[in-house]
């Protein structure tokens, strides 16, 4: 059967949609959908709100356009179908060299959504986001229109379309650059951090290529903002020992899984894991960049009513108000285990690129009244900051709100609305935030 | 050595994970199929992922005419040749019932196109000593249930075949895998309505495999579909009759 009737989320779960999906699988199949049925893509879905969403519309699944077209082992260049993976392209290439040069928390995205939301990861500081590092990007238009954009060819379309939230385009393929390795491996130094200020500190001299700071969101008083920091790099040794299968979360989890005390106590347990000294280990890339996949399904954790993932990048000199926003978020004793510290970059490739340079701050939050509040408050305070929220993740900002932290929006939606001008690509999150309204 | 591996019908998602699994163990790959600009596509895939070789053919179940090139083309490889044929077809049996002449295709899809090009290529099966034979049948072929009958009775017919093939080939140090999938997350399944426990096709993938390197005979993907079955060919014809399952 082409379409399948059936409900979708997002990782997070909290929006839902339901509707006709189709799951093409092969390019011809995909190509003749854009021409007759022209629907958003979705990928992995593992963006945490709605933009893979489209309540009550169509929308073409594309994981199982899913094939490598080309790979040069000399330079490194790969061209891919959108729906591939990057943690197949870790898994098939790294042992061979060639690693994809940006990967956020979990292998699961496909290059297409990694490009619709120019993702960034734990080395944003050094090496940009995914946008930066690709070659070449290959789109079918409503209507089957094939077109491709690079940095030097059709340049403000290629523009639109790294962290372009799917509305340039389905996404078909991509030619990425990727990044040497001299092995399989990571070496991790963690280090145990007392305080958000020495946290900040650390940040700012490390050295290293891959880093981020796990903070325990539950901490107060003289502790806030205390956390372990992994310092990595690309390292050789042994070939990783084959992946070992995710175990899924078999059912969600009532309410009480996460709930305030047993996220103290594993916090606590987490931060006293690394001993006062630090310590030096080496791992598989994955093993260290996903720790999270071996849980797979782990969004189940937060129960039926699901979960928001608040983030947000301020500038350098307004690390002062990822403080205060630490501190309500400790008095309201609503964190979620595991918030993560970072500095960003300049690095960004498009216009509605989330990356700037600055701290970033990401934290989970069960989907309950009282932290939806708190979540609204903390947006405030970004905004007031003049930082700026994710498209990837945030699930309540107005479209005011978002406008104002992207202001290249406009030219955007001009260019999304050439590439589909009677806006069959538009998703929930577009259309929440009425970023295509040009009016 | 490598070995060479054909996959006809590798247009399916089945038959590409089995052919990536193969392909990336460093087998040489033929993958058959009548979507030759996809096949290309699989096969630079293939390569990519670090087949020893893989090429495109044209292979259509209806037109024995397109299995000469195959036989000729194996022919020259050294190592041994294997076969996974994952050749299928299930138009809805309302529309059977509406047009019977289907009945034709469905047979020559899922039994007798796969039956006559492994009956061409035994013999040199036979001179080589060995390699492997991977047939896709059905859980669907166990029992003639009223949803999809005449798909059943060719895959029932294909699991047959496999059985006397087996026999066959074992004697010249072959050996043949019948596959039955249960419900797995194919096109074939896409949108249908009442489908439970489906399987990811890397998950069948694996499994089968698996049962080739083990030398099984006959395997259920995933296993606990035996059980399923097992219990549904125990309920008693007259009770059976009466049932839509």
């Amino acid at each position: 059967m082409l379409w399948n009737e059936t409900d979708t989320t997002g990782w997070g779960r909290v929006h839902k949609a339901h509707g006709p999906v189709a799951r093409p699988e092969r390019a011809s199949h995909l190509a003749r959908l854009m021409q007759d049925n022209p629907a958003p893509a979705q990928g992995a879905r593992r963006s945490y709100n709605d933009s893979a969403l489209n309540d009550g519309g169509r929308a073409i699944d594309m994981t199982r356009i899913d094939k490598i077209l080309h790979f040069d082992e000399a330079s490194g260049v790969i061209e891919v179908e959108a729906g591939v993976r990057l943690g197949e392209i870790l898994r098939l290439f790294g042992p061979r060299g060639w690693i994809p040069a940006v990967l956020p928390g979990t292998g699961f995205p496909t290059v297409g959504g990694a490009i619709a939301h120019d993702i960034h990861g734990k080395n944003h500081h050094v090496a940009g986001s995914f946008g930066q590092h690709v070659l070449s990007v290959t789109l079918i238009q409503p209507g089957g229109k094939r077109i491709t954009a690079s940095p030097t060819r059709n340049k403000t379309l290629f523009r639109a379309t790294m962290g372009g939230i799917g509305q340039t385009g389905v996404i078909v393929s991509a030619k990425l650059q990727l990044a040497p390795t001299p092995g399989p491996n990571m070496r991790v130094i963690s280090t145990r951090v007392e305080g958000f200020d020495e946290f900040l500190a650390l940040l700012d001299a490390s050295p290293h290529s891959y880093n981020v700071g796990w903070i325990d969101g539950t901490a107060k008083g003289a502790s806030l903002g205390r956390g372990i920091l992994e310092e990595a790099e690309l390292a050789d040794g042994d070939a990783p020992t084959a992946p070992t299968r995710g175990k899924p979360v078999p059912f969600d989890l009532p309410g009480l899984a996460l709930s305030a005390p047993v996220v103290k106590l594993f916090n606590a347990a987490w931060w006293r894991k690394v001993p006062t000294e630090g310590k030096v280990q080496t791992m598989p890339i994955a093993a260290h960049l996903f720790p999270l996949d071996r849980l797979t399904d782990w969004n189940r954790l937060y129960g039926k009513r699901g979960f928001h993932q608040f983030q947000c990048v301020v500038p350098l000199a307004e690390a002062g108000v990822l403080r205060e926003m630490l501190e309500q978020i400790a008095r309201a004793g609503l964190a979620s285990p595991l918030s993560v510290l970072k500095r960003m970059g300049p690095g960004r490739a498009g216009m509605l690129s989330f990356p700037s340079e600055g701290y970033t701050l990401a934290i989970d939050f069960p989907a309950r009244v009282k932290a939806e509040a708190l979540i609204d408050r903390l947006e405030a305070m970004a905004a007031e900051a003049g930082g700026r929220l994710y498209l990837g993740k945030d699930a309540r900002a107005s479209g005011e709100t978002i406008k104002a932290m992207y202001p290249e929006w406009q030219a955007w939606a001009a260019e999304a609305a050439k590439a589909d001008p009677e806006g069959v690509l538009i998703t929930d999150l577009v259309r929440r935030l009425g970023l295509r309204d040009l009016a | 050595m490598t070995d060479t591996w054909i996959i006809l019908g590798a247009t399916s998602s089945m038959a590409r994970a089995f052919a990536r699994a193969v392909g990336e163990r460093g087998n040489g790959v033929i993958v058959a199929g009548r979507d030759i600009d996809d096949l290309k596509a699989l096969a630079g895939d293939l390569a990519a992922r670090g087949a020893a070789n893989a090429t495109a053919m044209r292979f259509d179940a209806r037109d024995a005419k397109s299995f000469e090139p195959i036989l000729k083309a194996v022919a020259l490889e050294a190592g041994n040749i294997n076969v996974a044929s994952f050749v299928g077809s299930m138009p809805n049996q309302d529309e059977i019932d509406t047009d019977p002449s289907l009945i034709d295709g469905v047979v020559v899809d899922n039994f007798t196109g796969p039956a006559r090009f492994l009956a061409e290529i035994a013999p040199q099966l036979e001179a080589r000593g060995g390699g492997s034979v991977v047939g896709v049948s059905s859980v669907a072929g166990d029992r003639g249930r009223i949803g999809n009958y005449v798909y059943g009775a060719a895959k029932a017919g294909f699991a047959t075949y496999l059985s006397g093939l087996r026999n066959r080939l074992g004697r010249a140090g072959g050996h043949v895998v019948t596959v039955k999938p249960g419900f797995v997350d194919t096109s074939m399944t896409w949108g249908i309505e009442g489908m439970f426990l489906v399987a990811a096709p890397e998950k069948v993938a694996g499994d089968i495999l698996k049962a080739v390197e083990k030398k099984k005979n006959v395997i259920y993907t995933p296993s606990f579909w035996w059980l399923i079955m097992t219990i549904i060919k125990l309920i008693p014809e007259r009770v059976f009759k009466k049932l839509s399952i």
